[in-house]
Formats: structure tokens, C-alpha cells, sequence
């Protein structure tokens, strides 16, 4: 059934964006803005496909994957918390960096194939009607997603950490006076977050399409960024924004196969130009007060700074 | 032992600009790291960068010409930027200059040099200006964040452009190859000694030294100091904040679009596809290191252009991808931001207090 | 008995200034230990120290007998030391509780909502609150909040808790109130640093005061062995307190009538609602009330920062509420606004671009599109004279300048235009003895000129001082007008909660 076909090409097609926007939203909630998505996936994808190569293991690959994302990500982390730098120019430095570093070790595992990862139905649910397909029978890396999206909300607010970041991320000086450690919060959630990132690279080039390829991923790095907004900094608004997103590439997809006058350049454009009017409606919702913005993001906090 | 951190009253201009000068220098040992990890010597590289684009006249006039559009984009960059606006389209403003220029080209029919010429420049200028216009509009009227819309609307304008060259403008003498007709004698620029350098150059060097009065002499100049230093401030001043951020950004993208304008009179002379491997998101870092100078847009740019020209050299010679180059003005950046700490604060060592 | 707290010789510098030098002093255990001083003495430089937010240059602290250093909040924490800030150290978008479960050390890794709230609710219940657990904070009024401030000391056993200016958010009954709640705390044996410069409050529940002044000790005081007199010579260093010779040069020309004025805010809830006031000529009408009644909100419609959503304002008979001719009237109305640095100034600009940020397209200051750097200076040199401004080398940066100087700075600008009416938003707050003379004198002079001043305070005395007139707000509306000479600080407080004059 098209449907089904749909949906699950929707599904597939959201997953590394819905890994990438749940890693910018913990960017996000502790205060710090990282705009090196984009360079942190491709990272995740070279460093988790050579791993993988390399070892014969699909998991070492995507472990691979998340170290190399956390410790670029570690990067930004150290110079936007501790040396309290500009953060969106570390961010764009560390997408520049990214995409460079990538195509420089990248050329030796250009062409090689791959066996990705293969899907694993779940017994039971992959037979229900329309979304059983879709959503039970998927590789493993999608069920890690959901995964991760119930974790993060019962991190943020069912767990001290949770709140304790959520409150850094608000008013720093308030979580400081209260003995919460900015900095130490900040960087782990920028390194951790930068991790998780970069699974959603690995998603890429291990189960999407097992291969590398330079700058793979095609500016879905800086369509979760305008996704976190889109989300309200909530995992579950992520989840329902990345298939939103993946669901029109999968239609793009189709026109393109069915063979449509329209120009393949045209469809191509449509994913942007979808994001930007998602943005502009997310952000009149949020001058609106309809959700708000972790206060204190953007802002690097100096205990010392007099007013 | 521990030490403590303490922001410093007001540092020193020697001791900044020393900092910039040794952050770019460790960035360069760094990636002189990363090359020989890909096996490639650094020394030699570095010495064939330095060869191949100020060794030669003909090298010289190379790295102008791929300083021509840096100088163009970077001074769109940090226009916009001294109002604390972030245009990273400059990439797609540059395309949607070009696109304009290239309409005029190859369909207007003119046949006057001069007639044409303008035309195409005040079509790249418009092009451009919309396209940046777009996005500060939207940052004007509803406070929609400008880097993630200037940036997607880059991939829009690539896509856009490819979309003409491979369809609608497909030279149909071209051999299918992804590119327009090549543009009569009317529409080129001049080009000088023999090389590939064309008006474009010293039409940037003005376009920096109108940029230089306007900033530092005219109200308007003034008026978007005070905006960029405090928006709040410049509101309760009368300012109109909302129209000055949609005019700096619409001037921002047409200056970027007058990049794209010459680079296809003066260069390529018809429009194809990749007319710039990046030079938007190089003006990035052209502003950021210029600071707020725009004598200093013009020495940055040709230090980028060395670069540019070296990244090329390195291509042919060493086969290194192109995309290196944006590791290295990572790089570069990481350290300008690291070296920035040390300039607006002090790092004291303390003993544990009796 | 052995003091609980004592400070040695602390020192603490910023670049360029001094805040403590070498002070020390010493709590007891069970005591309420007032540290007086006027703004900018180190009062609050003092506590970030003691609190761990700041590091000492030099100089010690022992707490309980033993020797400490804190190199962050949580050390002071671990010891029992906790601080209600002047600026409320509260996530406004979290609820109560979880602003609350902040300050807890003791939590569960996953934590079970139902049992911490009724025990939260327990504590809240004992000291009387009526406050709503899941409610976001940035509902709560002022003074609720305050509560949950102390709240958060109280659930984690603070054995000293430092006040700083609690009672500068609080009505007099309100303030009572906590120090009632204050001695309640004594009698179990806490200890207490309360700071404040007001004289009256330091008077009733201090047992012991210590006066800082520019960063120095000067000395401690036990109950009984002072007077607010000696308390006010000590702090401001002569012996005279200044009096004001203050003749009313009010007429009955009205400059500005407000009616049924109601304004929204982002949130659309009303900051102003119904509003009328108006002013006279000449005088100096002061304005009453708890911040956050809406005072920012009516200095900023006047200044055409905000409009009106209802309601009239008339400027000598001309309507000006949201007409075409507003403009060229609110440029006859001057704004001395309520955060200097935030939105006052343009940080990085030299004090010369500052002073010309309002006038720079006149005629006098341009050719054409082209600025006149010589008018421009020119300017700036007669203005530094003018108003005494201590601006510092050419090209510095405005930011760089003391606070006192800044809103020199600013106030000569405003007043460079000759306003008819100026609008001055806590214009002393934050600013030693000496500037706020300045700003007052700058005040009554130009009353007596004819000009008209809206002067919006925290301050009772201050406003007392020069009022013609006082109004007092509160949840948007104006209450009702006293007479400065007739009136009471009772009375005032009490319309300052909303209650209605008799």
C-alpha cells in the first residue's frame, strides 16, 4: 500500500534528523546555541562508516560515531563554557571544520560498500495495520531514536540532572548560587548532545545509504537547528517536526521517481523552503508566548559579571 | 595551585592584534598537523601555497582575482554585521547576483558595453539586495533568526541556479554540459596584462573605500553603529530599527550579489555551475578577523586569496579536496576565538588563600 | 561565645576599582547583624564573597571555628550559609516547586513528585503562605516570590542567611511581616546578615550594625550604643544630612492629562489599566509604588516606546495618545530610563556619540549626509563642562565610565533638548550619595525653570524629599495623590497595597 510505503520512507528519512534535533535541543536547553550540527553529522557519518569498515562491527561503528561527534562537539563546548567564546562563530567554525576534516579523510572510503544495518521486526506490533511497517519493523538505529526521545523527556524532567540543566539553561546565576556547576553542566550537555548528533550521521551512511560520500549530508544538519525551534526545545515536538520533514522528502522522492516535468533542482528546493516557512511560523508562535525559549541561551555566563 | 579568571578594563589594540596574528599562525601549525596525518608534508605545502600565488606574476594576479569576490562578499559580511546581524548567505546572494547579471547578459539584447555593463551590475545588486532583503524582512517584522534563514536560502539559490543551467538557459551548443551561453564582448569586463584580473578588483577596492566613508562619516553610518552597539538604546533614541535592519541586509545581499556579478562578467563570463567553491562562507571569517575595519576586509581577503589559490595548487599538486580549505578556516576561527579569551580576560595563578 | 562568622581583611578588586578593602567583622550566633551602607559601599560585593560567587583577593573567613574557602557557591552552601539576592536568584518559567527542588541537595536520582510536594507544602503551610505549587513563578507577585527565596534557605537548615535589600520590593506592612518572621528565625538560634541603607529598619531589628563605606569597615555598633543620626554621619561621612529648601514652583497650567489609559503587555495581561493621572506645570510629581505596577510601562507610552490600547493622553490640550502629532510632542518630553546600561547608553560608543544619539540629524550636527565631527565635539567638550562629567581620555568607550557619570551622560542629553516634561524611571538606583544629589538638584532646577518632572521611585525618602505632589500605583492604576506634608509612610504604604485612601 502506498500508505505504508510512504510512511515508512517518512520514518526513515526523519531519523537522522530527529537524532540531530534531540542533540541540538540538550545543546539548547543548557543555554548553548551549537551550529555545528551539520559539520558533527558528517563527522558521526565518516567516523561510524570507517569504524565500521574497519572493524566488521555495525555497533563499533556507531559507537565510533558518537565518540567523534561528542569530542568535536567537545570542542565547541570548551570554547563557548570555559573561554566563554562567541557561539555562533565556534559553531560555524566547528560546521566548517567538519565539512573539511570529512573530505580530507574521507577519500579513502570513498566507493567502498558497506552492509548496513538491516531491519528487525518486532514481533506483534510489525503486523499492525498501516503503521506497523512504518514504525515495528525498522533497523535498530530507529528504535535507539525512540528510545532516546522517552529518555530525554524523563531526563529533563523527571530526573534532578534534568531539572538542574533545564535551570542552567534558564538563569545560570540562579542554578549557581544554588551550588549547580554551569560550566560543568554546559559542557557535558554540549559534548553529550554533540554525541547524539552525530549517531544521526552514522544513521546516514551505516542503514540510510551505507556509504560515504563527502558533505552527505546535504544541509540537514542546519534543518535541525531551525527544527529545535520548531519543537519548542520538547523531544516529542522533535519527533513530530523530523517526520514532518522526512515525510515531504519521501513525497519529493516520489515525484522524482514517477518521473514528474518538474525539474529535479525545483523538488530539491522544497525541503528548504519548508523549513524556512516552518521557522518563521515557529517563531511568531514563540514571540506569540505560545513557547518559550531557554532564557538564559546564547548568553555566556561569567559569575564575576557586574552589571 | 588554582588560577582565576578576571576580565580585563580595556585591553590594548598591539596586544589584540598580536593575539589575531599568533592564533592564525598556530592554525596554521595545526593544520599542518591534520595534512601530514593525511599524508601530505606541511612544509612542502606550505611553501607551494606561497609559490604558486604570490611566486609569479601570473600567480599574482590569480590570487587578485580570487580576492575579488572575497573582498566584495567580506565587506557584505561585516556591513551587516556591524548592526550584529549574521548574513551567512552571502554564498546564495552571490548566486542570485549572478543569476541576475546572466539574464541581462544573455537576454536583454543590449549592445552598448557601458549600457550593459551597469545594467547587469544594478541587476546582480537588486538580485542580491532580495534575496538578503528576504531574510531581513522576516528578522524585522518577526524577529525570525537570520543565520538559519540566510543559510538555507543558499542551498535554495544553488538549487535555483543549477535548475536554469541544466534546464531553461542550457547553452544548446554546450555538449549538455551544465552552463549558459558565454556572454558577448559587450557584457565582459576588461581584463588586465594579459591575466585573468578584471575591473571587478578595483571595483572592489572602491566599493571598500565607499564603504570605509559611509560607515565612519555619514549619519547612516551612525545610526547603524548605535543599532549594532545597543538595539534597545537606538529604539528608545527614535531609531527605527525595524527599516535599518531590513536596508543593511538588503545592501549586505546586494553587495554580495554584485560578488556573483563579477565573477561572471569579469571571469567566467557565462553562468555554470559552482561559480563559487565557497567565498560566502569564507567572507565569514573575513569579517570576524577585520573586526570592524575595512582596510582591514581588503588584507584579510587577500590573505584568504593566497589561501584560495594555495587550496587550489594543493588540489592539482597534492590531491587534496578542495573542502580542506574550509578545515582550515575552521581552524583558524577556533584559535581567533581562543586567542579572543585571553585578550578580554586575565588568567591569574593563586595560591590557595591562608 | 564564639562568633559563628568572622571575616578577616577581605579585598576584593575589579579592574580599576577598589570594591573592599581589608574589611572584617564578625556574626554571632542568634543575631540579626545589619550591614549598613550606601549604594556602592560593598555590601553586596561583600556577601558574593562570603556566598563563594566572588574570590578574594586577600584576606580570610572562618566559619564555625574553622578556617573556609569557598571557591564556589556550593562550599558556602555545605557550611548553611544562604542569600536572598536583591535580584531573585529564580527560574521565572519553572513552578514554584521546581524552583524549590533547585536548592535541594538531597534529591533522588529520579525523584517521586508527591511525596517532596507535601513536604514543601508542609513548610509553607507553617509559615502561613498561600502559595500554589505548580504555579509559574513569573506570576507570583514581588513579594511571593521573595517568600520562595526564603523558602529555599529554610528547606536546606541554613544556619546564617544573608538579606540583601529585602524590603526594597515590600510595602511597610509587608516588610513587618518578614521581620517578624525574621526574629522568629533568631529565636532558633540562626543567625542573620540583613543589608539595607534605610535608616528605620536598621534602627528596629538590628543587634549589632556595621557601616561600609567605599569598600571599608568603618565600624560596628551594638543595640543601644546608636541613633539613625550617628548611623547617617558614619555612613555618608559629615555631619550634615542634607536638607532641602524646597518651595514649590508648581502652577495650575496642566501639562499632561491621562485618562482611562490602559496599556498590554507581550503577555497581554493589562500594566496599565484605567489609568488617569495628571501633571502641573513646574512641579514635581512624584510616583509611589511597588515595582512592577506598572511604572515602566507608563514611562514608556509617555516616551512613544510603547502605545496605548485605551485611553487618552493629552499634552496642554492637544491629543497626543496615538495621533500624528505625537511625535513631535514626545520629543518635548525627556526619559531618564530605569536601567541605564541596558538601554541608556550605546556601550561601545564614546560618551560624544552618546550625547548626540537623539539630536544627530539636526541640522547643527550635519552636512548633508555627512556628520560634523567638529560640531559633534564641540558639543560634547561644552556638556562635560556643563554637567561635570567625568568621562575619561577621548575615545573611550561610555561603558567604562562609573555609574553616576553615565547617567550624567544621559541626563545631558535629555535635558539638552529643553523638555517640557521629563520622565525619570528610578533614576538614583544604584548610585552613591553624591550622584544622586546631582540628579536631584538637576530636578528642582528645572522646575524652577518651568520644567515638569514624573519622578517614579522605590524610595520613600527620596520622594518625599521633592515631591510637589506623590501618586501611588499599584496593579496599573494610580490609588490616589497625598501631600508629602501631610501624609505618612503608613499611609503611603498602604495604598502602595492597594487600598484606597479614606
Amino acid at each position: 500500500m502506498i500508505v505504508e510505503i510512504l510512511l515508512d520512507a517518512t520514518v526513515r528519512a526523519g531519523t537522522p534528523i530527529l537524532f540531530a534535533t534531540l542533540g541540538a535541543i540538550i545543546n539548547e536547553r543548557a543555554g548553548i546555541i551549537n551550529l555545528g550540527i551539520e559539520g558533527l553529522m558528517l563527522i558521526g557519518a565518516l567516523a561510524g562508516f570507517t569504524a565500521a569498515h574497519l572493524s566488521g562491527s555495525l555497533a563499533v561503528g556507531v559507537l565510533a560515531a558518537f565518540t567523534a561527534a561528542l569530542m568535536a562537539g567537545a570542542i565547541h563546548g570548551f570554547i563557548t563554557v570555559q573561554l566563554r567564546g562567541n557561539q555562533i562563530v565556534s559553531g560555524l567554525a566547528l560546521t566548517m571544520f567538519g565539512i573539511g576534516i570529512t573530505a580530507l579523510f574521507g577519500r579513502s572510503m570513498v566507493g567502498i560498500r558497506l552492509d548496513g544495518f538491516t531491519r528487525l521486526a518486532i514481533p506483534g506490533l510489525s503486523e499492525l495495520p498501516i503503521v506497523g511497517k512504518a514504525f515495528f519493523n525498522q533497523d535498530p538505529l530507529i528504535y535507539l531514536s525512540f528510545l532516546l526521545t522517552v529518555l530525554i523527556w524523563v531526563f529533563f524532567y523527571r530526573s534532578r540532572w534534568g531539572l538542574a540543566l533545564r535551570s542552567v539553561g534558564e538563569n545560570p546565576a540562579a542554578a549557581d548560587t544554588c551550588g549547580i556547576s554551569v560550566s560543568l553542566y554546559r559542557f557535558c550537555a554540549v559534548a553529550v548532545g554533540s554525541g547524539i548528533v552525530g549517531i544521526g550521521g552514522a544513521y546516514l551512511s551505516l542503514a540510510y545509504t551505507p556509504l560515504w560520500m563527502e558533505n552527505m549530508s546535504a544541509g540537514r544538519g542546519w534543518i535541525a537547528v531551525a527544527l529545535v525551534i520548531f519543537a519548542s526545545w520538547s523531544s516529542g515536538r522533535a519527533m513530530l517536526g523530523a517526520y514532518l520533514f522526512g515525510g515531504l522528502t519521501a513525497l519529493q522522492l516520489r515525484f522524482q521517481a514517477m518521473g514528474t516535468e518538474i525539474s529535479a533542482h525545483i523538488l530539491q528546493m522544497l525541503p528548504y523552503v519548508f523549513t524556512i516557512v516552518v521557522l518563521v511560523i515557529s517563531t511568531i508562535r514563540l514571540e506569540k508566548g505560545a513557547s518559550q525559549q531557554p532564557a538564559g541561551l546564547g548568553e555566556a555566563y561569567d559569575r564575576e559579571d557586574r552589571k | 595551585m588554582i588560577f582565576a579568571i578576571e576580565k580585563r578594563g580595556a585591553p590594548s589594540k598591539t596586544f589584540a592584534f598580536t593575539a589575531t596574528v599568533l592564533s592564525v599562525l598556530v592554525a596554521l601549525a595545526v593544520a599542518g598537523l591534520l595534512l601530514l596525518a593525511a599524508g601530505v608534508n606541511p612544509l612542502a605545502a606550505y611553501r607551494d601555497i606561497v609559490v604558486e600565488s604570490l611566486g609569479s606574476l601570473y600567480g599574482l594576479s590569480e590570487t587578485l582575482v580570487k580576492t575579488t569576490p572575497l573582498l566584495f562578499t567580506g565587506l557584505a559580511v561585516s556591513l551587516a554585521f556591524r548592526m550584529q546581524i549574521w548574513n551567512i548567505g552571502a554564498e546564495g546572494q552571490l548566486y542570485m547576483g549572478a543569476c541576475g547579471a546572466s539574464y541581462i547578459a544573455l537576454f536583454s539584447g543590449i549592445e552598448n558595453h557601458l549600457l550593459m555593463i551597469t545594467t547587469m551590475f544594478l541587476a546582480a545588486a537588486l538580485f542580491g539586495g532580495c534575496w538578503g532583503g528576504v531574510a531581513g524582512f522576516l528578522r524585522a517584522r518577526l524577529r525570525v533568526n537570520e543565520v538559519i534563514v540566510t543559510l538555507l536560502m543558499n542551498y535554495i539559490a544553488i538549487l535555483w541556479v543549477d535548475y536554469l543551467i541544466y534546464g531553461p538557459w542550457r547553452d544548446p551548443k554546450g555538449f549538455n554540459f551544465p552552463l549558459t551561453a558565454q556572454f558577448s564582448e559587450a557584457a565582459r569586463l576588461s581584463e588586465y596584462f594579459d591575466t585573468r584580473l578584471h575591473s571587478g578588483f578595483f571595483l572592489g577596492l572602491l566599493l571598500a573605500l565607499l564603504l570605509y566613508v559611509f560607515m565612519e562619516r555619514t549619519i547612516w553610518g551612525y545610526e547603524i553603529k548605535v543599532i549594532g552597539s545597543n538595539p534597545a538604546a537606538a529604539r528608545y533614541a527614535g531609531m527605527k530599527t525595524g527599516a535599518a535592519i531590513f536596508l543593511v541586509m538588503f545592501l549586505s545581499g546586494a553587495i554580495a550579489g554584485i560578488a556573483g556579478f563579477s565573477e561572471v562578467a569579469g571571469l567566467q563570463n557565462r553562468l555554470q555551475h559552482g561559480i563559487s567553491p565557497g567565498y560566502g562562507y569564507t567572507a565569514i571569517i573575513i569579517a570576524w578577523l577585520a573586526k570592524r575595519s575595512a582596510i582591514g576586509v581588503v588584507i584579510v581577503s587577500f590573505l584568504m586569496g593566497v589561501l584560495l589559490v594555495g587550496g587550489d595548487s594543493l588540489q592539482l599538486i597534492w590531491q587534496l579536496p578542495v573542502a580542506f580549505v574550509y578545515a582550515f578556516q575552521g581552524l583558524i576561527l577556533f584559535f581567533l576565538l581562543g586567542s579572543d579569551f585571553f585578550v578580554r580576560y586575565r588568567v591569574r595563578f593563586r595560591r590557595k588563600a591562608a | 561565645m564564639q562568633p559563628l562568622l568572622q571575616i578577616q581583611r577581605i579585598r576584593k578588586t575589579f579592574p580599576g576599582v577598589i570594591a573592599l578593602d581589608e574589611v572584617s567583622f564578625d556574626v554571632a550566633p542568634g543575631e540579626i547583624h545589619t550591614l549598613l551602607g550606601e549604594n556602592g559601599a560593598g555590601k553586596s560585593t561583600l556577601m558574593n564573597v562570603l556566598t563563594g560567587l566572588y574570590r578574594p583577593d586577600s584576606g580570610g573567613m572562618m566559619f564555625a571555628g574553622q578556617p573556609v574557602n569557598f571557591s564556589s557557591p556550593r562550599g558556602s552552601l555545605a557550611c548553611g550559609i544562604g542569600m536572598v539576592h536583591q535580584h531573585f536568584m529564580l527560574v521565572p518559567a519553572h513552578t514554584v516547586f521546581e524552583n524549590i527542588l533547585m536548592a535541594l541537595t538531597d534529591l533522588p536520582r529520579l525523584f517521586n513528585l508527591d511525596r517532596l510536594k507535601e513536604r514543601i507544602r508542609k513548610v509553607l503551610e507553617e509559615f502561613g503562605l498561600e502559595i500554589d505549587l505548580d504555579e509559574p513563578v513569573w506570576k507570583l507577585s514581588i513579594g511571593a516570590q521573595q517568600w520562595i527565596e526564603l523558602i529555599k534557605l529554610l528547606m536546606r537548615d541554613c544556619r546564617l542567611l544573608i538579606l540583601d535589600e529585602p524590603t526594597a520590593v515590600l510595602t511597610p506592612q509587608e516588610a513587618e511581616r518578614l521581620f517578624l518572621f525574621l526574629q522568629q528565625l533568631k529565636s532558633q538560634g540562626k543567625s542573620i546578615i540583613f543589608i539595607s541603607h534605610k535608616m528605620r529598619e536598621v534602627m528596629e531589628i538590628s543587634d549589632r550594625v556595621t557601616i561600609l563605606k567605599k569598600g571599608r569597615a568603618v565600624t560596628t555598633l551594638q543595640r543601644g550604643d546608636f541613633d539613625e543620626n550617628l548611623l547617617a554621619s558614619l555612613m555618608i561621612g559629615d555631619d550634615r544630612i542634607p536638607v532641602w529648601d524646597k518651595v514649590s514652583a508648581a502652577t495650575d497650567n496642566l501639562v499632561l492629562e491621562i485618562k482611562g489609559l490602559a496599556v498590554r503587555n507581550d503577555r497581554g495581561l493589562a500594566d496599565l489599566d484605567n489609568f488617569n493621572l495628571d501633571l502641573r506645570q513646574g512641579e514635581i510629581l512624584g510616583i509611589a509604588g511597588i515595582a512592577g505596577n506598572g511604572q515602566k510601562a507608563l514611562a514608556e507610552v509617555l516616551t512613544g516606546l510603547r502605545d496605548a490600547s485605551a485611553g487618552r493622553i493629552s499634552a496642554c490640550g492637544v491629543d497626543i495618545t496615538n495621533s500624528s502629532a505625537r511625535s513631535s510632542y514626545i520629543a518635548g518630553i525627556a526619559h531618564i530610563p530605569e536601567d541605564r546600561k541596558s538601554i541608556g547608553i550605546a556601550p561601545d560608543m564614546t560618551v560624544d556619540d552618546n550625547l548626540i544619539m537623539k539630536s544627530f540629524k539636526r541640522p547643527a550636527f550635519r552636512r548633508w549626509m555627512f556628520q560634523d565631527r567638529k560640531a559633534i565635539v564641540a558639543n560634547a567638550r561644552e556638556k562635560i563642562d556643563r554637567f561635570a562629567i567625568k568621562a575619561g581620555p577621548v575615545g573611550t568607550p561610555i561603558r567604562l565610565l562609573s555609574g553616576g557619570n553615565i547617567q550624567k551622560v544621559i541626563i545631558a542629553r535629555e535635558l539638552s533638548e529643553k523638555p517640557a516634561v521629563l520622565v525619570a524611571l528610578y533614576p538614583t538606583r544604584g548610585l552613591d550619595i553624591g550622584s544622586a544629589e546631582y540628579v536631584h538638584k538637576v530636578m528642582v532646577d528645572g522646575c524652577r525653570n518651568g520644567m515638569s518632572s514624573l519622578l517614579i521611585s522605590e524610595d520613600l525618602d527620596e520622594l518625599l524629599k521633592l515631591s510637589d505632589r506623590i501618586a501611588v500605583m499599584f496593579r496599573g492604576r494610580l490609588i490616589g495623590y497625598v501631600d508629602p506634608a501631610n501624609t505618612s509612610r503608613e499611609e503611603i504604604g498602604l495604598m502602595m497595597a492597594g487600598e484606597a485612601r479614606k
